[in-house]
């Protein structure tokens, strides 16, 4: 299936190997590093990524309450949820508990969510790719037609699926959207390292007489990896949006002691015309996360990738 | 061009194949195994025992895959435990909603997309084109079920504007054909319930079509941008083209190849967001079937959803194929 | 002198072209080149990579993006003047007055329509035509470019066909409307070296034939010497050379065209004689407002070839009859000139 699926992910593949004129002399991801640092997109999206990094690692000192402690219920009645009032600088939600706490200590769970999620799917889709790329042959037929199948069921069905059978537990929501990107990651890498091997160094090297397997991992890996980098920036920002659009289906964790942005923002959606603040934060939260994780990819992108550049 | 299309029906095969074996020890590995799935979490074990003995349970797998294969082929998924009645004819029933909310989703997509795509590359570094940017970056990173919410609340529940829940008022009372309500109401000429039904589409629609839209948008402008410093364009000028045939055949049709390989890859997105948009709106289509599904653990229900929603998906890459291949000529003889 | 068949059909005066990008200081890509070209010459227009050649067409055609470019100075076809016409007046004669070959034949076509589109829609933008007169018309073009079954190929895309292929087709559109001016940029260079011959062959005809003046850019002088009447060299965006085809092989007076004809190797030129490069790259020039270009490469350059010595930037000047030359140390040669002697002295 998906023929143009595949033709899209095998071109950002193809891109990968391309140096940028002129710029032989150094090294591909010392000037990608020095074209980052001009970009101010690029140094928009690390801003937001990093201070979202500092205040989840920092939550309990950052967090003016416990975002698990009930507060101010005595004020809550229906159709009334307490807003912005001296200790509590956006409200409380609907079970009194300090919003601005509580998306603090949220931040830990979503990025934990977003990147525990992502690595996994990197790594498992990496390991079908090199698997694929480095052996070819029947190996690749077989991994790859397998990866086609994943790829050929819509990417939020699978993650149903999976958190089904696995149960509601924030494991089960990981694995659930990490599944969703291995065929993605596979495909990648796979496109990535037929390109590399196919160019005249590979040849070259091989014409040295320098073992196969030393030609994969010292030269064809490590110059397959930029699409992959680009592509993991990007999943962290769908993973976390994922994660809200489970929570939303009531496959989210269950575990209350742990705010999440997603479970709060799905929870929200019942007091949306009494209070929409609760909705509004989480979600602005995600978009904001989400926004940064996207430039910062965008910018990785075209760092790496001469073509892309606009 | 035929043989093409044979090929890639071809090629479809072990995929549909594949698919299936993943679905069956889906079902399988489900805690309380396919019985509990078909009777429901209540079944008591003796029920779950007949069902086993009844339907083969107690004997060998690939027996059991290879019934459930042939079942399958026959589009025979059992019945909703919840409704009693016959996942197919379910699935049938819902689709048509879907199939137009999809439609409309990307209808606005496409239509909205595709020209502000070009605008915002032809006037490169304009406001225009950094709004595009802009609003494009944050179109994919709304939940897409918090956009429907708000659009609904809006204006649906405060505005009033546009309806904001289900297909169709029901006190319509609309002749049924085809279940598709718009063209029902075209079929038998009850325009008020068309345009009732079109009304109910608007709102699931832009929630639904904005992170297309905002794709098209991004992959238009970047495609433009690449198109128009290309060298045959810079040979259509200098052959004096009228700037509108230089436009229209030189670069918007080589700018929408690129456009139309990610509106295929949109369909699984929308067939994903179909699922929140639908429960959101209460919309009565596959999607929200599926989201009721979820919550009453109706696994029949699930599985069958599930397995052919993915072949839809892979039928509509499938013409999404064929149609690069009509407009680009290189793909054809590939 | 060659073949003056009348008045000239393009006159280009004191030419310039600066790119201006936002945030760096402009570059001036030409800076006054003047020349003309007659009914039926053959101008070639040679140098380096990045020596303002292809800008220079560019300009002629009213190509360049409006947006960070300058032109000045004055290109005029047939008497009319083109720098600052509208560009509707600039699209009715392109294609139809005058056209262009472009270097790659591939990413000229556009690859998702078919041949005979692309040759029919210069016919029916410029000349009264039918959609069943332009066919027949085009498959009457391809036959003249010497394409074989040009009705089948009409229906085909660039990809089904061969390199030459290709550029026969390029050039049937560029003469389709019969223009009194062909620029033709690097037509060969992506081409076999025997597919090159014929397409010059055919280039050659159609000028004999039409009596269409065509502008040759080359940066091979096997081009110049089979097809050019005369020859501008340019360097770092000026022309610092013209002369006749057979004057400027014998005796050229610019140490840079020295240079370049000795950096080809040459059958007579006996065994174990070195083909001479010239030292560095075209990179290695300097602004013409500080000396000459070419003088940090340069075998012959003395003090007076910087600005700040002789006090004037270094002029082009008339240099015997027919001839230019922008050099203040040029080549010399005994009274009577033959080739090898030119090529002794360029060494």
């Amino acid at each position: 299936m998906g023929d143009v699926k595949r033709r899209r992910i095998d071109e950002l593949a193809a891109r990968a190997g391309q140096v940028p004129e002129g710029e032989g002399g150094v090294s591909l991801t010392r000037s990608a590093f020095r074209r980052l640092r001009r970009d101010p997109v690029a140094i928009i999206g690390a801003v937001i990524v990093v201070t979202f990094l500092v205040v989840a690692l920092f939550a309990p000192w950052l967090a003016p309450r416990d975002p698990l402690a009930q507060t101010l219920l005595s004020q809550i009645r229906p159709g009334l949820i307490p807003g912005s009032q001296e200790g509590f600088p956006l409200g409380v939600d609907n079970l009194g508990r300090d919003l601005l706490s509580r998306l603090i200590y949220g931040s830990r769970q979503s990025l934990m969510i977003g990147v525990v999620s992502t690595v996994l799917g990197v790594a498992a889709g990496m390991a079908l790719g090199i698997i694929a790329g480095a052996f070819g042959g029947w190996v690749d037929t077989v991994v790859m037609r397998f990866v086609d199948i994943l790829l050929s069921i819509p990417g939020l069905l699978m993650a149903i699926s999976i958190s089904v059978l696995l149960g509601q537990n924030q494991y089960a929501l990981m694995i659930a959207i990490a599944v969703t990107q291995v065929p993605i990651f596979a495909r990648l890498l796979r496109g990535s390292m037929l390109v590399q091997r196919g160019s005249d160094y590979a040849l070259a090297a091989r014409a040295l007489g320098i073992r196969k397997r030393r030609i994969v991992f010292g030269h064809v890996l490590p110059n397959s990896l930029s699409p992959v980098i680009v592509q993991a920036t990007l999943s962290l920002a769908t993973a976390i949006i994922e994660a809200a659009a489970l929570s939303f289906l009531g496959l989210g964790d269950p575990d209350l002691a742990r705010p999440e942005w997603g479970a709060m923002l799905a929870n929200a959606q019942a007091f949306l015309s009494v209070r929409p603040e609760l909705a509004v934060y989480p979600a602005l939260c995600i978009i904001v996360v989400a926004l940064g994780f996207t430039l910062l990819g965008e910018s990785l992108r075209e760092a790496l990738d001469p073509k892309f550049r606009r | 061009m035929l043989r093409f299309i044979v090929r890639r029906l071809l090629q479809l095969i072990p995929i549909l194949l594949g698919l299936s074996v993943l679905l069956f020890a889906w079902l399988r590995a489900l805690p309380g195994g396919p019985a509990q799935a078909a009777l429901g979490e209540r079944a008591t074990p003796e029920a779950i025992a007949r069902y086993n003995e009844l339907f083969g349970l107690d004997e060998p797998l690939i027996v059991q895959y290879l019934r459930f294969l042939g079942r399958a082929i026959r589009l025979d998924f059992g019945t909703s435990a919840r409704t009693g009645r016959a996942v197919t004819t379910e699935f049938l029933e819902r689709m048509p909603g879907t199939i137009e909310l999809t439609l409309f989703a990307m209808i606005f997509a496409i239509g909205v997309g595709i020209p502000l795509g070009y605008l915002a590359a032809r006037r490169h570094g304009s406001w225009l084109d950094s709004t595009s940017v802009i609003g494009s970056l944050l179109g994919v990173a709304i939940p897409v079920f918090f956009l429907a919410y708000l659009l609904r609340l809006g204006f649906a529940v405060e505005l009033g504007w546009l309806p904001g829940s289900g297909r169709q008022d029901v006190r319509m009372d609309a002749t049924r054909i085809t279940n598709f309500y718009v063209l029902d109401g075209l079929l038998t000429r009850e325009w008020d319930a068309a345009w009732d039904a079109v009304l109910h589409l608007i709102l699931p629609a832009i929630a639904l079509g904005t992170i297309p839209l905002a794709i098209i948008v991004r992959i238009t402008r970047a495609s433009v941008l690449d198109v128009v410093n290309e060298d045959y364009v810079r040979t259509a000028n200098a052959k004096g083209l009228a700037t509108s045939t230089v436009r229209r055949r030189h670069i918007i049709k080589n700018a929408l190849l690129p456009v139309s390989t990610t509106i295929g890859l949109q369909t699984g997105l929308l067939l994903s967001g179909a699922v929140l948009t639908e429960s959101v709106f209460a919309f009565g289509g596959v999607g929200s079937a599926l989201y009721d599904a979820l919550f009453a653990r109706d696994f029949a229900i699930l599985q069958g959803f599930i397995l052919m929603l993915a072949i839809v998906y892979v039928l509509v890459n499938l013409l999404v194929d064929i149609s690069y291949g009509l407009l680009d000529p290189r793909v054809r003889v590939r | 002198m060659t073949s003056v068949l009348g008045a000239p059909v393009l006159e280009v005066d004191d030419l310039s072209v600066t790119f201006q990008r936002k945030g760096e200081k402009p570059t001036r890509a030409v800076d006054g080149v003047s020349f003309s070209v007659a009914p039926g010459e053959t101008v070639g227009l040679v140098g380096e990579s990045g020596c303002g050649k292809s800008v220079t067409s560019l300009a002629i055609m009213g190509l360049l993006p409006s947006r960070g470019v300058k032109v000045g100075g004055s290109v005029r076809l047939e008497g009319q003047e083109l720098i600052g016409a509208g560009s509707r007046k600039l699209r009715s004669l392109r294609g139809a007055h005058m056209a262009m070959v472009f270097q790659d034949p591939l990413s000229s076509l556009n690859p998702t329509v078919q041949i005979g589109t692309q040759v029919t829609e210069v016919l029916l933008e410029h000349r009264d035509m039918s959609k069943a007169e332009a066919a027949a018309e085009a498959v009457a073009l391809l036959d003249r470019v010497g394409i074989p079954d040009p009705r089948r190929r009409l229906k085909e895309y660039p990809h089904q066909l061969s390199g030459g292929m290709r550029q026969r087709a390029l050039i049937a559109m560029a003469l389709a409307c019969s223009p009194r001016l062909l620029i033709a940029d690097e037509p060969t260079t992506a081409l076999d070296v025997t597919i090159q011959a014929q397409i010059l062959e055919l280039l050659k005809e159609l000028v004999v034939d039409t009596g269409t003046a065509l502008v040759m850019i080359t940066h091979d002088l096997g081009v110049v010497a089979g097809l050019c009447d005369r020859v501008h060299v340019m360097y770092s965006g000026k022309i610092i050379e013209t002369a006749d085809r057979h004057e400027l092989f014998a005796q050229p007076r610019q140490p840079y065209t020295g240079g370049l004809l000795a950096s080809v190797p040459r059958l007579d030129a006996g065994r174990g004689t070195p083909i001479t490069p010239i030292r560095g790259s075209a990179r290695d020039a300097i602004p013409w407002a500080e000396g000459c270009a070419f003088a940090p490469r340069c075998d012959n350059a003395q003090d007076d070839c910087l600005t700040e010595v002789s006090g004037s930037v270094v002029p082009l000047e008339p240099d015997g009859p027919g001839r230019e030359l922008r050099c203040r140390h040029p080549l010399q040669y005994p009274t009577a000139p033959s080739g090898a002697t030119a090529l002794g002295a360029a060494r």
